[in-house]
């Protein structure tokens, strides 16, 4: 993979960092970046940052220029959620950044560390309704963990500093800087803290120790307990003490999509992912359940299906979260225990002893085996088997990033995946258009390791611009597309809940994937049938390069298990069981 | 539903009011008044809102409230013994003949008449929300032709116990 980036050698770089020397706001924006190990920026430059930009030309910081500022802080998202460290992107005032907006948004229902850097005019203007003015950190209040508008050149490196410890600490989530174009100009000595002090910022990461022991007691009392595991359990990087955990108690865990990878799938306790299209035995595992652990999870409405009250009706709930917000928030705690995941982990493994679930392993082995993940076969080239054909072939071990729609759900019913931070996916906020961009940051971000982004032809089309990104620097990734030529989850919802009135999902007038990638200067390739998938996708992993696979599928194929919106889980329509 | 009083001490910035009133706004809590003004320390403000909800919305009001980076301090004033206090100003119609009754209608509040002119009188009154809406009904017959009222300010009462 090429690193041509804005650096280019020759070009004076800034010398190393003098306390107190004075430096411009956007010099010393770029030396706090580097302080704080950034790597990679993904950005798109204009007026209100041209100064950042000047810096950035003789920087060491690595600098991707995307096609749309989307496309950059989908980038940054995906480095963020592969590395675990926090992405960082740059956009310039006004419709740059409300360009960032969707993707601040999915950072942020999905607690990801970002520090998002926009420009603003100068300060002379603001609220004159000046030219690309925006009143970003206003429109960006309610998708920030927090936000910062930077009024003097004095207090940006303070700023930066706590801007990295608020997006990385507690529950991790993107930060938004706005820098007006007079603060990146004006000058003032460098001097970078060491510490923050946050008063009001203090995030309760240690557990009590009186609600680690309610929480033994109760797994001691119980016989059909299940634990379920969310997104943050990766957040916390707590993936060993739950596997360890688990298997010293020998409760059987489910986890949620966003949780996927933090506990093996293919373990013998692994459950699966339960909610609206998760497996059967996880729900029957939730439904009959007498105590649920979760652990980093949220109770979202794809799992409690709302209905809040059928939900684990026989359990006693124990939440563990990093944020006390989220306990209690959607469904009733019986023990809530505050703090981060592994170190409540920590704490409990010495006291946890197995658990009395010989009689409840048997009974989900059972529900296991009985109704698997599994869907007809006919001759004709299905999307399940493409992404069986993309598991059995990586073994389980690509980073998979998805858009979002059926081959979402696909994806996560058919890959086995076995590493956190190995499925990336838009849980929260379903952004369509992010599975692209966000493999071009997780590629990145890991050169030598096998990156999958598996598409809609839909979703692909809201971000396939940045086919001259991964053109630009020879990024490997390998982005597969499911051509069911419509909307497919939209389809499917108005055939079972709108009386097949198909309303505007037709996407059969859609560009030539495989001329669309050509055009770029990326291969393209296209299989319509079982036995051309194997041959093409054979081609594209031994391709040294980008790669655009098309997959034409039937498009009358439905996602399934599936439960209903406003139905409980034990409402679940099998579908096309084998 | 019930109605809580909330204390909570913030950072003086630019911002921090639509911080918090976008938090109440999102997540679909009711404001019924707000009121922000110095606290005891430079640098920090205090803002006391009233809101109304069950248990569990009011748990949730206090929680998203600490998630707020510049929230530094949330007590829920209405748990215990609290001091709450809002000012009103009413200009009724009061011409000559009337003047005098008015004047008898706010003694017994220890409210005063602030401003007399030709056809109208302002009245300031200060006190809890119930005495504010028994004047206020009270002046009604007269004509009311403005009011303006602050929302509740509070603390807790010395010896009082505060849920923080």
């Amino acid at each position: 993979m090429s690193r041509d980036v804005a650096m280019v050698v020759g070009r004076p770089e800034i010398p190393p960092i003098e306390q107190g020397e004075v430096i411009t706001g956007s010099d010393a924006l770029l030396r706090c970046l580097l302080l704080e190990n950034v790597e990679y920026v993904f950005g798109y430059p204009g007026g209100a940052v041209l100064p950042i930009y000047d810096s950035l030309y003789s920087s060491h910081l690595k600098h991707i220029l995307t096609r749309h500022e989307q496309g950059a802080i989908h980038a940054a998202d995906g480095f963020a959620r592969s590395t675990g460290k926090p992405g960082v992107v740059i956009a310039t005032s006004g419709p740059g950044a409300t360009n960032l907006v969707t993707g601040i948004a999915t950072a942020y229902m999905d607690s990801i560390p970002m520090v998002i850097i926009t420009g603003n005019v100068a300060q002379s203007l603001i609220g004159t309704d000046a030219f690309q003015e925006a009143d970003i950190t206003g429109i960006t209040l309610p998708i920030t963990k927090h936000n910062f508008f930077v009024r003097d050149v004095l207090e940006l490196p303070r700023i930066i500093k706590e801007a990295f410890h608020i997006a990385t600490t507690g529950r991790p989530g993107p930060v938004l800087i706005d820098i007006p174009k007079d603060v990146n100009n004006a000058t003032a000595p460098f001097f970078y803290p060491e510490t923050v002090n946050l008063r009001g910022y203090n995030p309760a990461v240690k557990p009590n120790k009186m609600q680690v022991d309610r929480l033994i007691k109760a797994i001691s009392e119980a016989k059909k307990p299940v634990i379920m595991a969310g997104g943050g359990v990766i957040s916390a990087s707590a993936e060993k003490e739950l596997i360890a955990f688990a298997e010293k108690t020998q409760i059987p865990v489910i986890c949620t999509l966003m949780g996927l990878g933090s506990f093996p799938g293919t373990h013998p306790l692994a459950l699966g992912w339960p909610g609206m299209h998760g497996n059967f035995v996880s729900n029957q595992a939730i439904l009959n359940c007498d105590l649920l652990i979760g652990i980093g999870n949220r109770f979202d409405d794809r799992i409690t299906m709302g209905r809040t009250k059928e939900f684990a009706p026989n359990a006693k709930i124990i939440h563990i979260d990093v944020d006390p917000a989220e306990i209690g928030k959607n469904v009733e705690t019986m023990i809530p225990l505050v703090g981060d995941v592994k170190l409540v982990l920590e704490a409990a493994l010495p006291k946890a002893a197995q658990a009395d679930t010989s009689d409840w392993l048997i009974q989900l082995n059972e529900w296991k085996e009985k109704h698997p993940f599994s869907y007809k076969k006919n001759g004709n080239l299905k999307p399940q088997a493409v992404i069986e054909m993309i598991y059995e072939t990586t073994a389980g071990e690509a980073i998979v990033t998805t858009d979002v729609g059926q081959h979402q759900m696909w994806a996560a019913q058919y890959y086995k995946f076995k590493h956190p931070r190995s499925l990336i996916s838009s849980g929260g906020l379903g952004t369509m258009g992010f599975g692209f961009p966000s493999a071009i940051g997780a590629q990145f971000a890991h050169p030598d390791r096998t990156v999958v982004s598996i598409n809609g032809d839909g979703g692909f089309q809201m971000n396939s611009q940045e086919l001259a990104v991964v053109s630009q620097h020879n990024v490997p990734v390998k982005i597969v597309i499911i051509n069911n030529k419509c909307l497919g989850m939209v389809r499917q919802w108005q055939e079972i809940f709108y009386d097949n009135r198909y309303s505007h999902i037709d996407l059969s007038h859609s560009p030539d994937f495989v001329k669309l990638a050509e055009a770029y200067g990326v291969k393209g390739l296209r299989a319509q049938s079982e036995s051309e998938a194997r041959q093409v996708w054979q081609e594209a992993l031994e391709h040294n390069g980008p790669v655009v696979v098309e997959f034409v599928v039937e498009p009358e194929e439905n996602v399934y298990p599936m439960v209903a919106s406003g139905c409980t889980l034990d409402q679940m329509t099998m579908g096309d069981e084998e | 539903m019930q109605k809580h009083t909330i204390s909570v001490l913030v950072n003086d910035q630019p911002g921090v009011l639509a911080r918090v009133a976008n938090l109440f706004g999102r997540r679909g809590f009711n404001i019924d008044s707000i009121t922000v003004g110095n606290s005891e320390e430079k640098g920090l403000s205090r803002m006391v809102i009233v809101t109304t909800g069950d248990e569990k919305t009011l748990e949730q009001v206090m929680k998203q409230l600490h998630k707020l980076i510049d929230v530094i301090k949330v007590q829920h004033l209405s748990t215990g013994s609290m001091v709450a206090r809002e000012i009103v100003l009413i200009k009724v119609d009061a011409g000559p003949t009337t003047r005098m009754e008015i004047s008898g209608i706010v003694e017994p509040f220890r409210a005063a008449i602030v401003d007399v002119g030709p056809q109208s009188v302002i009245v300031q009154a200060t006190g809890d929300s119930d005495k504010i809406d028994a004047l206020t009904e009270l002046l009604r017959p007269y004509g009311i032709r403005e009011l303006t009222r602050t929302g509740l300010t509070a603390m807790a009462r010395s010896m009082a116990a505060v849920k923080v």
